[in-house]
């Protein structure tokens, strides 16, 4: 464990350059954020994950956030386990009839101000699985969201472009227009 | 003691079905299905309804036979299967769900995927409308001293799937496990229901997103073996490329997560990085990290060029270099073999009761691997051994994980080493009259089962079975007398699929 250990520290560390958060996500943001919310967070928000419904694959992905290489920590983001501690929800899939009523008590359980975020093309309006007689459709039919990031499953950069624009506009305090 | 050809020939044979045979049966030999099954001389592969029809998948394990046997209910009934042989109880759960075809004797007459938010029963056969209001669920009962309930889910702790369980704990062991799960089902087989084979192979690669490879891999050779389609070399190859990367992945990632949910972190921040370069190279190869949307009916839609080639080579090496390391690190700390000998542990007559497959199935002496078993090209002619342990713990668990991770480089050296040239596709000659088809695929996680009827080129009917249906019970049944903190530990070495499961 040793000599694991200390050959990272001579290593090149694996983690990447922060993409610049993407255009149309900081449009989109520029609705979302407040002054209040500035002065609240800081430079850091905690992210719960909520799966509504996903086949597992954006999980993956988001999963790979964690990893060396993309190492959300470093922009004062974290994963917690539980809505209470959240400022953002990450919500992932179809929302499927079954878990409507999970989500909606989720999000009512995490403290105001929150973001919602919803990953993956299912999460915009049902992607593949819309008109099922299980499926609700997108998040937003269930919950208000606040960004949204496509893909089959987008990948961890662009989910990473995503959430710094939030954080950004979070850091900026930017006004309503 | 009768064989299963005997069963088909006491049937009536349906002449449109491969590869294997299908025999349309009598309640009578049903019946005497059922109570072989029971008696544990046949194994359960899968079991799906139809509006009018219930149909079972049977092995026989020691000759790898399979075949289908079908039942007509135009009652609406059919005699339980469950009730002999309980891994049919919850398909029979289903089976009512979706289609209100009832088991009579079923001992558990629960629904099972409808929580009664669908606005609609029996959603594929007979629909009624739903009641607007949902009825509680009734969990089983467990009556003692001192016994307290933990209720977990389904939105967990983690980045994970949505499920419910239901703890029963003394102190701080388990008693009981029961979960209910069903969250996230989205009707995928409703869905592919009179669709065209391109859009029907895609909702199959999102079943289960991390066995996206195995499920399209399955589809399409079952929708093959419907059409008769013979699919070029170069295609059966590249497929069988991407089956084994995607295993890697997945392998690679459940190792580390294992060790991160005994908090041995360090194994599992190299794990994912390992990983990543998988993804990285299948992107790089494939054009998708996960190599969705690759396999279609009739081969492969997309080349391995020179530098996809070179770039899985690489990462195989790396992978080669680095991974032996964090074995011996997993090997030789006690902390961790401290969590994870000994716990969680399935006795390998469950295992071959339930027909488990992958490493739960192989961590507890059953040996069923679909790539040796049934040995279909090229696996047929690729050397690689399939592991098998019987301590059925989670640390057998993490070993096969550790095996089959060895003998997917070796696999997918010999794959790059012999890759035939030529086409990478043939067309989907449609045909207008009825045809059957069924495939089983060896996915990360065990067998995948897909079985289609095709009529006019669109789909009459797909099911597609996850492996997980008969890995969930058992991790019911692993976890009893362990303490509640070793749960995590325990189902991340099951790692069973949610939406697979509840489709």
């Amino acid at each position: 464990m040793r000599k694991l250990l200390f050959e990272s520290l001579f290593r090149q560390p694996f983690t990447e350059q922060a993409p610049s958060p993407d255009d149309a996500a900081m449009a989109e943001l520029a609705a979302a954020v407040g002054h209040a919310a500035r002065r609240r967070l800081g430079r850091s928000l905690s992210i719960r994950e909520v799966d509504a419904g996903s086949c597992n694959g954006c999980e993956l992905e988001i999963h790979a956030l964690n990893n060396a290489y993309y190492d959300v920590e470093r922009f004062g983001l974290r994963f917690v386990a539980s809505p209470r501690h959240a400022d953002v929800l990450m919500v992932t899939g179809p929302v499927t009839r079954n878990m409507r009523d999970a989500l909606e008590r989720t999000y009512h359980a995490t403290p105001n101000p929150k973001w919602v975020v919803a990953i993956g093309d299912c999460a915009r309006d049902g992607g593949c699985f819309a008109g099922s007689y299980a499926v609700v459709g997108g998040v937003s039919e269930v919950i208000p969201v606040d960004l949204h990031i496509p893909g089959c499953p987008p990948s961890p950069m662009a989910m990473l472009g995503g959430v710094l624009a939030l954080l950004e506009r979070v850091d900026a305090g930017a006004v309503l227009p | 003691m009768p064989s299963l050809i005997d069963l088909m020939l006491e049937g009536r044979g349906v002449r449109q079905h491969r590869p294997w045979p299908r025999a349309m049966v009598d309640a009578q030999l049903w019946k005497f299905a059922a109570s072989e099954l029971g008696q544990g001389r046949w194994s359960l592969l899968d079991f799906w309804g139809e509006p009018a029809t219930v149909h079972m998948a049977i092995m026989d394990e020691h000759t790898a036979e399979i075949v289908v046997v079908s039942l007509d209910c135009p009652d609406r009934n059919y005699p339980s299967v469950g009730k002999h042989h309980p891994p049919a109880l919850r398909l029979e759960r289903t089976i009512n769900d979706l289609f209100g075809l009832s088991a009579e004797g079923l001992p558990d007459t629960r629904p099972w995927l409808d929580h009664d938010r669908w606005g609609v029963h029996f959603p594929l056969g007979n629909r009624v409308d739903g009641s607007s209001r949902a009825v509680p669920y009734r969990f089983l009962p467990a009556e003692g001293d001192g016994l307290h309930q933990i209720a977990v889910g389904p939105v967990h702790a983690g980045i994970i799937e949505p499920g419910h369980f239901r703890f029963t704990a003394s102190g701080e062991t388990v008693v009981r496990l029961e979960q209910r799960l069903g969250y996230t089902h989205k009707g995928i087989e409703g869905l592919m229901t009179g669709e065209s084979l391109e859009r029907a192979v895609e909702l199959a690669g999102r079943v289960s997103g991390d066995s996206t490879v195995a499920y399209a891999y399955a589809f399409s050779r079952a929708a093959e073996a419907a059409l008769e389609l013979v699919v070029p070399d170069r295609a059966v190859w590249l497929r069988a490329l991407l089956a084994e990367l995607e295993r890697l992945a997945n392998h690679l990632g459940d190792i580390g997560g294992i060790c991160n949910d005994a908090s041995f972190t360090l194994i599992h921040a190299h794990c994912s990085v390992l990983r990543e370069s998988v993804l990285r190279a299948s992107n790089t190869a494939f054009g998708h990290r996960l190599m969705r949307d690759v396999i279609i009916p009739g081969g492969v839609n997309h080349e391995l060029d020179d530098e996809g080639r070179e770039i899985i080579r690489t990462t195989l090496d790396n992978i080669r270099l680095r991974f032996p390391a964090l074995v011996d690190l997993y090997d030789n700390t006690a902390s961790l073999q401290d969590r994870t000998v000994d716990t969680g542990v399935l006795k390998p007559a469950l295992a071959r009761q339930y027909a488990a497959g992958g490493f739960i199935g192989r961590g507890s002496g059953r040996s069923f691997d679909a790539r040796r078993t049934l040995a279909h090209p090229p696996y047929d002619s690729l050397r690689f051994e399939v592991p098998v342990l019987t301590e059925g713990d989670v640390n057998a668990r993490v070993w096969i994980r550790v095996r089959e991770v060895e003998q997917s480089l070796s696999l997918i050296d010999q794959i790059l080493g012999r890759l035939p040239e030529g086409p990478l596709s043939t067309d989907a000659k449609l045909r207008p009259e009825a045809r059957e088809g069924m495939a089983i695929v060896e996915g990360f996680r065990g067998d995948v089962l897909v079985w289609l009827r095709l009529r006019d080129g669109r789909i009459e009917r797909c099911r597609l079975r996850d492996p997980s249906w008969f890995q969930w019970p058992l991790l019911e049944a692993a976890i009893e007398n362990n303490i509640v903190a070793d749960f995590p530990l325990c189902n991340k070495s099951f790692n069973c699929s949610y939406s697979g499961q509840d489709l």
